[in-house]
């Protein structure tokens, strides 16, 4: 399809300042405009599913468990991971070689505990 | 036997030979410029990957008497009176290998499967957690458009002034595909352009990012980005596939290439192929697009006032879509209370991760604490989507 810009050319293909300035605009504007109804649409699916995954009814049931598990941590923790005498420096430079040695990411293991044998 | 006649023939007929007959030492520069851009990808390690193979491309190309590439065949493909106006049988018959390879960025094959790597081996995540982000993305392709009415001005015609304007979208790939389709002829200055901006953007980006903000407002420190789910990252780019393409179906190869190797990555199920299409595939059609984009740097049609132009306006380009995004990046700095770091701006350039890096290294030098790299990231992948809808505007607009 032949555009109207593209119609306003000359011969050789060149546009004068005041076609190129409307369609530099119309370009910009319509950049902005796409982007805006994607993140329209981004923000409303986040939104429907985020709406799915924790219904009203079952929220401050899930609350509860969490709240158990809170309990169950050791003294000196960092997340799930319990550490004993072990301060949270020396257990992430541990971690870190665990995962250098095994050659994985250090995202796809998982620490339970870390203690230091005396 | 004419042992002295035999000896003069392949003497004239040698590559050294051709170095001696007119215009033969446009050649001889073209070789040193080829050396210079190997120098800057080996040694300086500017975007390595694929400039040693642009450079190197343009060194085959330029060696006299090689016969690997040849533009008048390509001459004829593009002309609707010649015979053979597109047509692969001329070039398949008569091409050198770099004829061959290059039909892959004729056809638009290459850009796009490396848009799979590239949508494989990025994470929307950031940009799914903020998405106002995304207006970073749409802010910082103020450059292309800036470029394209430079180039206007200077005598460029409509497609060619869009394919320089891309380049400030700061996407090699699209500024590839962009080329292709609306100005061939362009494509290795455009190509070289491109690529060696990105390359440059931590020295380009810097003081402007300095000199349009202040010092309080890079101290901004934001807050941590909401958690994202796996269902949320698996939806997404369908739901891009879908608007997007609808919205522009110009931007098809582009988009939907990205957004299928971005759901090879999420969806768990599909490792072996993401696998592929991060390393193997993305290694191989790097290889392929750098040689056969270099060997379009002929001569006697690269070594021109145009090519200068080029250059010239890619930078402008590179330069004003860092400005727009960083005067957007303020705008929502003062519009959330100054909740949000302007310098995360920048990064909508596209150039990923290149643009996100030099937010948080400007960002982390004004406060040693800060850690703008995730905040960075969300417009630094828009603006991959962003440069992908400019590039179908211009497309459509200006496309046969």
């Amino acid at each position: 399809m032949i555009t109207p810009i593209a119609l306003a050319a000359d011969m050789q293909g060149h546009l004068d300042l005041g076609t190129a300035s409307v369609a530099a605009l119309m370009g910009y504007l319509f950049v902005f405009l796409g982007i805006v109804l994607l993140m329209a649409v981004i923000v409303i699916t986040g939104k429907i599913m985020s709406s799915k995954k924790v219904s009203p009814a079952e929220a401050p049931k899930a609350a509860e468990p969490q709240k158990a598990v809170e309990k169950k941590k050791a003294p000196g923790s960092a997340g799930e991971l319990k550490l004993y005498d072990t301060d949270p420096k020396t257990a992430a430079m541990l971690m870190a070689i665990v995962a250098d040695k095994m050659g994985k990411p250090i995202n796809e293991l998982h620490f339970k505990s870390i203690k230091e044998v005396k | 036997m004419d042992i002295l006649g035999t000896l003069q023939g392949l003497a004239q007929d040698s590559g050294f030979g051709l170095f001696f007959v007119e215009g033969g030492w446009k050649y001889a520069v073209m070789i040193a410029v080829a050396c210079l851009l190997l120098y800057l990808g080996i040694v300086k390690k500017f975007e390595p990957l694929l400039l040693v193979g642009i450079a190197f491309g343009a060194l085959l190309t330029n060696l006299p008497g090689a016969g690997l590439y040849h533009p008048e065949l390509w001459d004829n493909f593009l002309d609707p009176a010649s015979e053979v106006y597109h047509s692969y049988a001329p070039i398949l018959a008569e091409g050198g290998l770099l004829d061959i390879l290059y039909i892959g960025v004729k056809a638009g094959v290459y850009p796009c499967l490396i848009f799979i790597g590239v949508g494989a081996m990025t994470d929307f995540g950031p940009l799914i957690a903020n998405p106002k982000t995304f207006l970073l993305g749409a802010a910082a392709q103020f450059g292309v458009f800036f470029a394209f009415l430079g180039a206007t001005l200077l005598g460029f015609t409509g497609p060619e002034a869009a394919s320089i304007g891309i380049i400030g979208g700061a996407d090699g790939p699209t500024a590839i595909l962009t080329t292709t389709l609306l100005a061939p002829h362009l494509l290795g200055a455009i190509a070289i352009a491109a690529y060696s901006y990105m390359a440059l953007i931590p020295m380009i980006q810097p003081p402007i990012m300095k000199l349009l903000t202040t010092p309080e407002e890079r101290k901004v420190k934001m807050v941590q980005l909401r958690e994202v789910s796996k269902a949320e990252k698996i939806v997404f780019p369908i739901v891009v596939a879908i608007f997007v393409i609808l919205l522009l179906p110009d931007t098809s190869p582009l988009i939907g290439c990205l957004m299928f190797g971005n759901l090879l990555k999420e969806t768990g199920v599909t490792e072996r192929l993401s696998d592929v299409a991060q390393n193997a595939l993305m290694n191989i059609v790097t290889l392929f697009l750098g040689i056969s984009v270099g060997a379009t740097t002929v001569a006697p049609r690269f070594l021109n006032l145009q090519t200068l132009g080029i250059v010239l306006l890619g930078l402008i380009a590179f330069c004003f879509s860092t400005v727009g995004g960083l005067l957007v990046g303020k705008l929502m700095y003062k519009l959330s209370g100054g909740k949000i770091n302007p310098l995360i701006g920048s990064a909508g350039v596209s150039a990923v991760p290149m643009a996100a890096r030099v937010s948080q290294m400007v960002g982390q030098k004004e406060n040693p604490s800060n850690f703008l790299l995730m905040h960075a990231m969300g417009p630094n992948v828009a603006g991959v989507i962003g440069s992908a809808i400019a590039a179908g505007f211009l497309i459509k607009v200006f496309g046969a």
